[in-house]
């Protein structure tokens, strides 16, 4: 396993990849890329709602993945809520989009030696963010996560996500630990 | 950019005027706790104190008010807490 995100002497943030680790990243990011992008645009729509990002498709996720990444913005006002959706899910959808996007052409300008600036390391922070938070609603991670991942057969299929869960909790820990100011 | 209907920002505004709103972050099993006192002192600009204060108050209690004010800027706030994937809400002061 590669050894986390470093900080080089000449301000340089450095992540050294096996290729397979690269191959994973970047498959990654082609699956964050395509849960966040918006959807196209209805052609009946408003053009003008459309100029300014208010988005009439915009309605509450039933797939807890995407609820999470788009949550709820008032927790005892649907109608709200509904109306906060409207006027910044696309928004939301371009940053998380752009974060995804960012790590992806990183990791195609390099090989195993991925070289960052400090001012892409929000990006990297949120897309692993994205990427755990998708996976955690996948596994079903909880507070007792860890005891009753112990517990799972050697052939449950939510080891492998487990593996990459772990591997990006790791990852993410190290850049933090970087990005604080 | 207000994000709020015109309509409904008036009413509220009309019926309570000296109520202002708050901005929850919501404990979750996935968010590190290294990540959400990043995301406090990156955002907020709070100190790195407050941040860990904050962050201790979402992992042990559940929750924390994070910042308070007119609704427009809590509805950025959470904006912004939902891009860096915080689960955040927004709500009048009690």
């Amino acid at each position: 396993m590669s050894g986390g995100f470093v900080l080089e002497p000449n301000g340089r943030v450095l992540l050294r990849l096996e290729p397979v680790e690269r191959m994973l990243m970047l498959s990654l990011c082609e699956q964050i890329i395509e849960l966040v992008s918006p959807e196209d645009t209805d052609p009946d729509a408003d053009p003008l709602a459309v100029a300014v990002g208010i988005d009439e498709q915009a309605w509450t996720p039933e797939d807890p993945v995407l609820l999470r990444l788009f949550p709820e913005a008032y927790t005892e006002d649907p109608a709200a809520s509904s109306d906060f959706r409207r006027f910044t899910e696309r928004d939301l959808r371009q940053t998380k989009l752009k974060h995804a996007q960012t790590v992806r052409d990183g990791l195609e300008r390099s090989g195993e030696k991925v070289l960052l600036p400090l001012s892409l390391g929000p990006s990297w922070l949120g897309f692993m963010n994205d990427v755990r938070l998708a996976l955690g609603e996948r596994i079903g991670i909880d507070d007792d996560f860890h005891e009753e991942v112990a517990e799972l057969p050697e052939d449950d299929p939510r080891l492998a996500m487990v593996g990459v869960y772990d591997w990006l909790t790791y990852l993410q820990d190290s850049l933090v630990q970087i990005m604080l100011p | 950019m207000s994000i709020a209907p015109a309509e409904v920002e008036q009413t509220a505004a009309q019926a309570e005027p000296d109520r202002p709103w708050i901005t929850i972050v919501w404990n979750d099993p996935v968010n590190l706790m290294s990540y959400v006192t990043y995301v406090f002192m990156t955002y907020f600009h709070y100190d790195r104190e407050k941040a860990e204060k904050l962050m201790l108050d979402v992992h042990e209690r559940g929750r924390a008010v994070v910042s308070n004010g007119t609704r427009e800027s809590m509805e950025r706030d959470v904006t912004a807490m939902h891009g860096y994937g915080l689960w955040a809400t927004l709500q009048k002061d009690d």
